[in-house]
């Protein structure tokens, strides 16, 4: 266990309902760094994440955060290492029920007996980070989609985490809030000296601003390197994928038995 | 923490729910009737006490002065012991004769007081000497019955012996 | 072949009765680990202050008016057939005893369920598609005791509040309809009442009915919420089943309390 790797994944597998999702997965996570996972959706690149938060446990293999064996965990154990975790949903998942400023509270308010002024200052510091102070009384329903995404990393970060994932944090947002999150992400990842897990299918975006990709395909780690080694690969597949050709080894077709046999035009 | 307008919905809320169950015990059911600190304590035995049951009202002359308390039967004296509470501001002669009434044709049973002339009255844990047990429908019907039998006999037997050939 | 379908069909009701036992086993284990899991609700009662306020004080205008109008329609009928007996002086007894011993309680309860209830359902079926649960469960927070511990006594607390009220204001229809409109005598109607009711016999057991109805329809709407497929179709299916569940389990328990309460008296 080398102590510049902050999650250590190795030989990891992972079955759901006797369906294999993750075959052999081994992945390094240094600290301070920001790590994409990528992958076409499916690939089993949000189970990952679930299982590096413990929501998931693994079928065989180790997974170690900050040298601790997750799968070990008890309910408590397990609790009190996500309190040094952040997580950002995929659409934020505010709590919609409680305003901007609760939401980013909420965590201080289980955790933490910091009285009220403490609280309002971490908020508002936590609300400057991502531009939104003035947002802070507005109701999660009158948010935009962007909006939402930065309150929720706002409230990812608010206990000052030592790891935050994001799980599709580009998915479905606009070029100017897409670029904007990006920023922010590696921003608040170097002024925090947290490390930053992403999982995304957003090449263009991510190469940007990572420092390490892991390609994912079907279950297995299918490349891996730096920003520039991934644009410089030569690998069929993830040429496919920097490049988003059509023709690769990636196919259109879901897995099946083939299409003249269904038309019937094959006798059997 | 700070006060909230939603506070004071709850409070509202709570408050009126507990104005409604005060309505229901004061307005509604018997609570302020009687408490049991301002009662003393009188038995009476009964041959039959018919339908009455515990909680039913003690009246005298219609104006209720308590309630059964207990209803218990005595096994060595094969009768049945009623326990009654009657309010302390009543008080009673010691040769008040307490009887089972019931109220109307079909009503409840309630127990009825009728006043003596004694200068003593009755002490916590006294007892009523003069009962009047209740009156049992089938009984009165079976006595009106056999009554009427008694004097059909009497009436067959002045006739002769028709009411034989008429029995067979 | 027929007998292969009816092999099919057997197999399908077996299959249906375990998943059926399965799921109540797993709605008995949520229920006890809400009750384990209620520290919580009540050092910080604001939380549960808060669900009272949406469970609770949202109910009040349905209740009420159905409350009125209930004790109103009892007055009208009640009134219709004892004047046939010449006894509409017992109106007051007989308005009083079946709004404080069965429609208030009952009613109330059923009220509840479809306000209430499935208001729940809703809330916490959508909290848990839009990954909220999820979210709380990551950010080290018991969603059981967070989200359902202060909902279920939120509930449990609002509801014979509710049924208290349900039958005053019934009571109070009653009066309305029975002597100001009728004209029945108003010292018999109030007398006889109170000659009738009896406190720990007809308004506790009332209360009692009441808190295990809340019970009953609370747990059944949160573990319906919770248990939704995190779906639009799915939280639309677990607020219809919320409010035939709990109408079903209010009605039931009503049979089998009364018959412990009333039975012999």
């Amino acid at each position: 266990m080398s102590a510049e790797n902050l999650v250590e994944i190795s030989d990891l597998n992972f079955t759901y309902d006797k369906r294999p999702i993750l075959k052999g997965i081994n992945m390094r996570i240094p600290r301070g760094k920001i790590v994409a996972i990528m992958g076409l959706s499916g690939c089993g690149k949000t189970t990952t994440l679930r299982l590096i938060g413990g929501a998931l446990k693994a079928t065989t293999g180790s997974i170690k955060v900050a040298g601790q064996e997750m799968s070990d965990l008890d309910q408590d154990g397990l609790y009190r290492m996500r309190r040094k975790m952040g997580m950002l949903f995929q659409f934020g998942a505010l709590f919609t029920d409680l305003s901007v400023y609760e939401n980013v509270a909420f965590q201080m308010r289980e955790h933490t007996d910091l009285p009220e002024s403490m609280v309002r200052d971490l908020v508002m510091m936590k609300l400057h980070a991502v531009g939104l102070v003035g947002a802070h009384n507005l109701m999660p329903s009158e948010l935009s989609g962007g909006m939402a995404r930065r309150v929720a990393l706002a409230r990812a970060i608010s206990l000052d985490p030592m790891l935050i994932m994001y799980d599709e944090p580009f998915a479905g947002l606009d070029p100017i809030s897409l670029s904007v999150i990006g920023n922010l992400l590696r921003r608040l990842n170097d002024a925090l000296g947290a490390t930053t897990v992403l999982v995304t299918h957003d090449i263009q975006e991510s190469l940007k601003i990572v420092d390490y990709i892991y390609f994912m395909s079907d279950g297995v780690v299918v490349a891996e390197g730096t920003a520039d080694e991934i644009k410089a690969s030569n690998l069929p597949f993830v040429h496919q994928f920097v490049w988003g050709e059509i023709d690769g080894p990636m196919t259109f077709h879901y897995p099946g038995a083939p299409y003249r046999k269904d038309l019937m035009l094959e006798a059997s | 923490m700070e006060r909230t307008t939603l506070d004071l919905w709850v409070g509202a809320f709570v408050v009126g729910g507990l104005i409604a169950l005060t309505i229901l015990a004061f307005k509604v059911g018997n609570l302020g009737g009687y408490d049991g600190s301002e009662t003393y304590s009188v038995s009476a035995e009964f041959d039959n006490i018919g339908g009455l049951k515990v909680k039913a009202p003690i009246k005298s002359s219609g104006v209720v002065v308590g309630r059964v308390a207990d209803i218990q039967f005595d096994n060595g004296k094969f009768r049945a012991r009623v326990e009654m509470r009657i309010g302390k501001q009543f008080q009673f002669p010691k040769d008040t004769s307490a009887s089972i009434l019931t109220s109307g044709l079909l009503g409840e049973q309630y127990i009825g007081l009728e006043a003596g002339g004694d200068e003593v009255n009755l002490k916590n844990g006294d007892k009523f000497k003069l009962t009047q047990s209740a009156m049992v429908l089938e009984q009165l019907i079976g006595q009106f019955l056999f009554s009427k039998a008694s004097e059909d006999g009497d009436k067959k037997k002045s006739n002769g012996g028709d009411s034989k050939a008429v029995a067979q | 072949m027929p007998h292969r379908k009816i092999g099919f069909g057997l197999r399908s009701v077996g299959h249906t009765m375990i998943d059926g036992i399965w799921r109540l086993g797993y709605a008995s284990r949520f229920f006890f680990v809400t009750l384990i899991s209620s520290g919580a609700s009540f050092r910080r009662i604001h939380l549960t202050i808060r669900e009272i306020y949406f469970s609770g004080v949202m109910s009040l205008i349905i209740i009420i008016v159905s409350g009125l109008f209930v004790g109103m329609v009892l007055g009208l009928q009640g009134y219709e057939t004892l004047q046939k007996y010449g006894s509409e002086s017992a109106l007051g007894s007989l308005v009083a005893l079946s709004l404080v011993r069965e429609l208030g309680p009952v009613l109330a309860a059923l009220l509840f369920a479809s306000r209430a209830g499935s208001a729940i359902t809703a809330e916490i079926g959508l909290m848990k598609a839009t990954e909220q649960i999820s979210a709380m469960e990551m950010m080290a927070v018991d969603p059981i005791a967070r989200v359902v511990a202060p909902r279920f006594w939120a509930g449990v607390i609002s509801m014979p509040l509710l049924a208290a009220m349900f039958s005053a204001i019934g009571v109070f229809g009653g009066y309305l309809v029975g002597v100001v409109l009728i004209g029945v005598d108003e010292g018999s109607f109030w007398s006889q009442m109170q000659a009738a009711v009896d406190f720990r016999q007809d308004i506790v057991n009332g209360v009692i009915k009441s808190v295990v109805f809340g019970v009953a329809v609370t747990a059944i709407a949160l573990f319906e919420g919770y248990d939704a497929p995190p779906t639009a179709e799915g939280v639309s299916h677990a607020t219809t089943r919320t409010v035939v569940t709990s109408a079903l389990a209010v009605l039931a328990l009503d049979f089998i309390l009364t018959a412990f309460m009333f039975r012999g008296v």
